[in-house]
């Protein structure tokens, strides 16, 4: 490990790439805690927005006029501001309203810390279009397939989990795919209202040791990185749910 | 499409049927009333910031402090949009050129365009945005003549770097998606494979492509508002910049963040609400 260390202060010292994040045993400790807040915020996000995605588009097509309505408005509002000012208006202007509570220490804390409003900010956002996703997805699906669904007596909620969302998921998974990926890289935005992310603790590496244009490599090749992982996983998945003859074989 | 992957409800018998069909009927609203709980909280909580936003309104009027500054504020807005609109246009110029490698049958070509593409797809649209800010030079030299090379150029650049990305990804999953006895049909009708593509292929992945592509332009219009992190004075810094000049109040926030979502709603819904009329009569003629 000192070896390693050694060898890129003398590239430091020979080139100037100052990676201090390898040599610096504080820097590594603040970048690898903003690695794992990024992570955490975008599992946890994607699984909430899924779920939203998935409940919204059933509640969709529900026969009662004021949920249709309802999931409609949500839906309208997050898709249509943007994600910046959703997280600007959660954190400052609700933030604001909430009561404040004691915590172990006797200190007064507000009852909904930054890193939540980002979960929740994120998750409505990513939310509010997984609906609108997975709703085109459903409509992709051939009317007479839920029609017979129907006819073999599935109930409304049978018809959407064994009959329209498996067909529905297959179809608007690359959708689904773009969106999780921009999910990912919305949770940058978090930075916005320090939280201590990857980008976030960049910024503070690069204010203390002057090496933006190193620490941006770094930032680029993580994020490209943690995106190719969710990619990959996504593909895999794509193909693995793939429906035999639907889709052009011969370009990939 | 088949589905075989529903296995009957066995035990039920034919005639039994109808009253099996009733039954969610009577299930339904109970299981949609938690929902409707969930909403109606959700709308609570809305409710409840505008009624905070009132009460600022009360004090010190959050809506005159609004009006003051609207014209600002507004011509703040329509920068946002330009930018969006320029990035958009660049964007999918060479997005749609990169579509169009990522499914050629060339091998090298296609894994060239593919890599380009996740490349800019996988990096998040700050840091793209950072990059273009800090590695393209601040003016160049043509010839002796040195042009400025303003921010707000650089972040257009910025944005139609992912833009491009994505509508490339966009025209990937049209073709895709479409089922393979298109292209089996054109095969033995003697179509070429550019014939197929222009006259066959593209033309029906236009209805495929339009929603997710308004999807992005509006996506690219919200995320117009990042430049501001990066120093361009648009929407969000002159929101700030007011928030500053009326003595930086707390209860101003909400109201002037509001107002911000406000903008970005009247302008964004418009166009969903066409991507939603595009996409029913598209579905017409299938």
């Amino acid at each position: 490990m000192d070896l390693v260390a050694d060898w890129f202060r003398t590239l430091y010292e020979t080139t100037g790439i100052n990676l201090t994040i390898v040599y610096d045993t504080y820097d590594r400790q603040r970048f690898l805690s903003g690695l794992g807040m990024t992570v955490f915020l975008s599992v946890v996000s994607i699984v909430l927005s899924v779920v939203i995605g998935a409940v919204g588009a059933w509640a969709q097509g529900s026969p009662l006029r004021v949920v249709r309505a309802l999931v409609n408005g949500f839906v309208v509002l997050f898709r249509n501001t943007p994600p910046l000012v959703q997280i600007f208006f959660f954190y400052f202007g609700l933030g604001h309203m909430l009561p404040r509570i004691e915590n172990a220490d006797g200190m007064m804390v507000p009852l909904v810390t930054n890193v939540q409003w980002a979960i929740i900010s994120l998750s409505l956002f990513a939310g509010a279009f997984n609906v609108e996703i997975f709703r085109s997805g459903i409509e992709a699906v051939p009317r007479t397939t839920t029609e017979a669904a129907e006819a073999l007596g599935y109930t409304r909620l049978g018809v959407y989990r064994h009959v329209l969302l498996p067909l529905a998921l297959r179809i608007c998974l690359p959708a689904l795919n773009n969106n999780l990926v921009n999910l990912l890289k919305t949770t940058t935005l978090a930075y916005a209202i320090a939280v201590p992310e990857t980008l976030y603790v960049s910024k503070q590496i690069w204010t203390d040791s002057q090496n933006v244009p190193v620490m941006m490599t770094v930032l680029l090749i993580v994020y490209t990185g943690l995106v190719g992982i969710l990619v990959f996983l996504m593909h895999r998945w794509e193909r693995m749910l793939s429906i035999p003859g639907y889709g052009q074989g011969a370009a990939r | 499409m088949t589905s075989d992957t529903s296995p009957a409800p066995a035990s039920v018998l034919p005639v039994l049927l109808p009253f099996r069909a009733s039954q969610p009927r009577r299930f339904a609203p109970l299981r949609l009333q938690f929902i409707h709980a969930v909403g109606f909280i959700g709308l609570a909580l809305l409710v409840g910031g505008a009624a905070h936003a009132q009460s600022g309104a009360d004090q010190l009027s959050a809506l005159g402090v609004i009006w003051k500054w609207f014209p600002l504020l507004m011509s703040g807005f329509m920068f946002n949009i330009a930018i969006s609109v320029l990035s958009m246009s660049l964007g999918t110029i060479a997005g749609l050129g990169l579509g169009l490698l990522a499914i050629s049958l060339n091998r090298p070509l296609r894994r060239t365009a593919w890599g380009t593409t996740q490349f800019f797809r996988n990096a998040p649209w700050l840091v793209l945005l950072f990059f273009a800010m800090f590695m393209i030079p601040f003016q160049f030299t043509i010839f002796g003549t040195t042009y400025p090379l303003p921010d707000w150029v650089k972040a257009v650049i910025g944005f139609a770097l992912p833009v491009m990305a994505n509508v490339s990804e966009i025209v990937r999953g049209a073709v895709g998606s479409l089922p393979s006895g298109q292209w089996e049909a054109a095969e033995s009708l003697a179509f070429s494979r550019r014939k197929t593509l222009w006259l066959i292929i593209l033309p029906q992945c236009v209805k495929r492509m339009l929603p997710p592509w308004m999807n992005l332009y509006s996506l690219v219009t919200m995320a117009t508002v990042q430049a501001s992190i990066v120093g361009v004075t648009e929407m969000l810094t002159l929101t700030a910049q007011v928030h500053a000049a009326e003595g930086g109040r707390p209860d101003l926030l909400a109201p002037l963040y509001g107002f911000a979502m406000l903008c970005f709603f009247v302008y964004c819904y418009p166009i969903e609400r066409f991507t939603l009329y595009l996409e029913r009569r598209f579905h017409l003629h299938q």
